[in-house]
């Protein structure tokens, strides 16, 4: 197998993780096995299901839940052209493929050296992430009473020490180096002042001042 | 969570990707390749402000925990090259340990 493709499922499994971890919060948030299936197969983005359910949870509304996790689902538009060259070009499949573009399958995708393989990264690890992220959900909801609180297990730290494996490739070059530091000052100086998902929205804007390093060095 | 809002949360994420890909994604578009010294890069600063709100984010404030222990024991695995499963099973183990020290 493919090193891309191994990553894929490895991600997936770590991912297929987490969702147990969502299902067990979605569970005690008071949300139906049904509405979780439905949920993690159609919504289809951790990070949003997890501001979604976390809101429900601390008694926010339907309106404050949704809006929070559509702040957080934003980002996605954002991968649209990172990963936009390896999709179909036919309008349908196109439009069916945009389901599977979040973060972790643009990161595989784009830290691809070719086409060929950023588009064999992508499907595979939309494919793995899909069906273990549904499993995982579903059993974390059946699961819930059972396992007890996922922190115990030591799940919510998952979920970031991933994606410090999947930011490694992205940051050796100082534009990408600059971005993340940026990055993650803004994330952490908004978290205290705005409602959840908008730190995030205002960490994007941390690539200014990393496309304005590289255009400098570009330049020098 | 009512029905009615979780249709709500489908259709909003769905129509977001749709958007990027459909939309500002086009390949006739030129808007893509302008773009691309700028999108290339928000993986980086969404990865590590995701990694950041995830390790020290709480309900609207910051919380120092065992999270703290567990992705810095990750990322020392990350530095070492250390496979994926085991970068995520060393946060993992470092922060249950932690969290049932203290």
């Amino acid at each position: 197998m493919s090193t891309h493709r191994r990553e894929g499922f490895v991600l997936a499994a770590a991912v297929g993780i987490v969702g147990v971890t969502f299902g067990v919060l979605a569970d005690a948030a008071g949300l139906s096995l049904a509405q979780v299936v439905v949920m993690s197969a159609l919504v289809f983005t951790g990070a949003s299901q997890f501001a979604a359910v976390s809101v429900v949870d601390t008694g926010g509304s339907g309106v404050a839940a949704v809006g929070s996790a559509l702040l957080l689902a934003a980002r996605n538009a954002l991968y649209g052209p990172v990963v936009a060259r390896v999709l179909p070009e036919a309008w349908i499949p196109r439009a069916g493929s945009a389901q599977f573009v979040i973060d972790e399958t643009t990161a595989m995708a784009s830290v691809q050296e070719t086409d060929d393989d950023a588009r064999d990264a992508f499907w595979w690890t939309a494919i793995w992430l899909w069906s273990l992220w549904n499993v995982g959900s579903i059993g974390g909801a059946l699961l819930g009473s059972v396992i007890g609180a996922p922190e115990t297990w030591g799940l919510d730290a998952a979920f970031p020490a991933a994606f410090v494996a999947l930011l490694a490739p992205h940051v050796r070059k100082r534009p990408g180096q600059i971005a993340a530091v940026v990055g993650a000052a803004l994330a952490v100086a908004f978290t205290p002042i705005a409602p959840a998902g908008v730190p995030l929205l205002v960490a994007v804007l941390a690539v200014i001042p990393g496309w304005l390093v590289g255009r400098r060095e570009a330049a020098a | 969570m009512s029905w009615p809002a979780l249709i709500v949360l489908v259709v909003g994420a769905y129509g977001l990707k749709a958007f990027g890909v459909l939309v500002l994604g086009r390949p006739d578009s030129t808007l893509g390749a302008r773009l691309e010294p700028l999108t290339s890069l928000i993986p980086a600063a969404l990865f590590a402000g995701l990694i950041a709100v995830q390790t020290v984010g709480g309900d609207e404030t910051l919380v120092l925990d065992a999270r703290v222990w567990g992705v810095a024991a990750g990322s020392v695995a990350v530095w070492r090259k250390a496979p994926f499963v085991v970068v995520v099973l060393i946060a993992m183990a470092v922060t249950a340990f932690v969290r049932w020290q203290t």
